[in-house]
C-alpha cells in the first residue's frame, strides 16, 4: 500500500499499559477502510495525489447529480467524506487503504478540526497574561493598549483580540502510534488529538518522521 | 460510552484478578525488575481504597512497616502485578478507609467479616 494517510473518527481517549507495564494515555481513532475515488497527475492536474473517501453509509438522497458521477466513474458507492492525501509508488482508483498501513511506533501527523470555545477574551484566546486579581488592581484581564493614537490612527490589522475561537484546523504533528486493530478498522495514538468525539481526523505518516519495526 | 470504547477498554481488562473490597487484606505479588532479572515482590496490607473505572481503575494498599506506614497504588489490570491473594475479607462500613492513616496498632484493626 502505497497511500500515505487515513481518514477517521476520533472515538475517545483511554489508557493503556505497553508491555513494560507503563501506563500510555492513547486516543482511539476509528480509522477506514478507505477507497481511493480519484487520481490526480502532474500532467492534468498539476500535482500528484489520490482522493480517498472514508467508506460510510450515506443515504442515496443526499447524493447530488454532480456528486453521483464522480462516485459513478470510479465505481464505487458515494461517501460522505473525501480527502486528498499524497502517495508514492503505485495508487488506482478503487484502491484500499486499511488501519494496517501504520504500524506501532510509526511517527504521524493527525489533522482535525479543534473544539470551539465561541467568544473568548484575549487571555484564553492569546495567552495574555493579564494583570492582578487583587491589591487593588483594576487591569484584569483586558487587553490593554492596542496602538498608538495620532500616528497611525488605526489599529494594524491582525491585532490579537478577543473573538471566535477554536474550530480551526489542526495539526498536531510526530505523534505516535501506539498499536494497530486492523480487525475493527482501530488506531490507537499516543497523546491526544484534536476535535472532540466523532470528529472527523487526517492520520499520515509525518514527513521526516521515524517508521516503526 | 461510546461500544468501540467499551470494547477497548475490556480487551485491557484481566480476568485473573480475584474479587476484593476495601478493608480485605491482601497479597499484591509485585514483579519487580532489576537489570535484566525480574523477580517478584510481594507488598501485603490492607485495600483502603478502590476507584476509577474500567481500565483506569486503581486500587491503594496500606501497611504499617517498621512503625512507618506505606501505601501503595496499584493499576488494577497492570501487566506488573504478578498476581492478588485475597488473605482475608474485613468488615468495613466505608469505601474509603483513609481514616486508618490516624489510627495506630489496636485502634487500627479491621473486624473479619463473617459469612453471612
Amino acid at each position: 500500500m502505497a497511500i500515505e494517510g487515513i481518514i477517521g473518527k476520533k472515538v475517545g481517549m483511554t489508557q493503556v499499559f505497553a508491555e513494560d507495564g507503563a501506563l500510555v494515555p492513547v486516543t482511539v481513532i476509528q480509522a477506514g477502510p478507505c477507497l481511493v475515488v480519484q487520481k490526480k497527475t502532474a500532467e492534468v492536474d498539476g500535482y500528484d495525489a489520490v482522493q480517498v473517501g472514508l467508506v460510510e453509509k450515506v443515504s442515496n438522497r443526499r447524493v447530488t447529480g454532480a456528486q453521483r458521477g464522480h462516485f459513478e466513474k470510479a465505481g464505487i458507492p458515494p461517501v460522505r467524506t473525501l480527502v486528498e492525501l499524497p502517495y508514492n509508488g503505485e495508487a488506482n482508483v478503487g484502491d484500499k487503504v486499511q488501519v494496517d498501513i501504520f504500524k506501532p511506533g510509526d511517527s504521524i501527523d493527525v489533522v482535525g478540526q479543534s473544539k470551539g470555545k465561541g467568544f473568548q477574551g484575549v487571555v484564553k484566546r492569546h495567552h495574555f497574561k493579564g494583570g492582578r486579581a487583587t491589591h487593588g488592581s483594576m487591569f484584569h484581564r483586558a487587553p490593554g493598549s492596542i496602538g498608538a493614537s495620532a500616528f497611525p490612527s488605526r489599529v494594524l490589522k491582525g491585532m490579537r483580540m478577543g473573538g471566535r475561537m477554536g474550530g480551526d484546523q489542526v495539526t498536531v504533528k510526530n505523534l505516535r502510534v501506539a498499536k494497530v486493530d486492523p480487525e475493527n478498522n482501530l488506531l490507537y495514538v499516543r497523546g491526544a488529538v484534536p476535535g472532540g468525539r466523532n470528529g472527523l481526523v487526517v492520520v499520515r505518516f509525518s514527513k521526516n518522521g521515524k517508521r516503526g519495526e | 460510552m461510546p461500544e468501540i470504547m467499551k470494547l477497548v477498554e475490556s480487551r485491557e481488562a484481566r480476568t485473573d484478578i480475584p474479587n476484593f473490597e476495601p478493608g480485605d487484606t491482601v497479597k499484591v505479588h509485585v514483579k519487580v525488575k532489576e537489570g535484566d532479572k525480574e523477580r517478584i515482590q510481594i507488598f501485603q496490607g490492607i485495600v483502603i481504597s478502590r476507584k476509577g473505572g474500567g481500565t483506569r481503575q486503581m486500587f491503594t494498599v496500606r501497611k504499617v512497616s517498621g512503625g512507618v506506614g506505606v501505601e501503595r497504588m496499584f493499576p488494577l489490570y497492570s501487566p506488573s502485578i504478578d498476581r492478588i491473594e485475597v488473605e482475608r475479607h474485613g468488615r468495613v462500613r466505608r469505601a474509603k478507609l483513609y481514616y486508618l492513616r490516624d489510627l495506630r496498632g489496636k485502634a487500627a484493626r479491621i473486624e473479619e467479616k463473617r459469612e453471612a
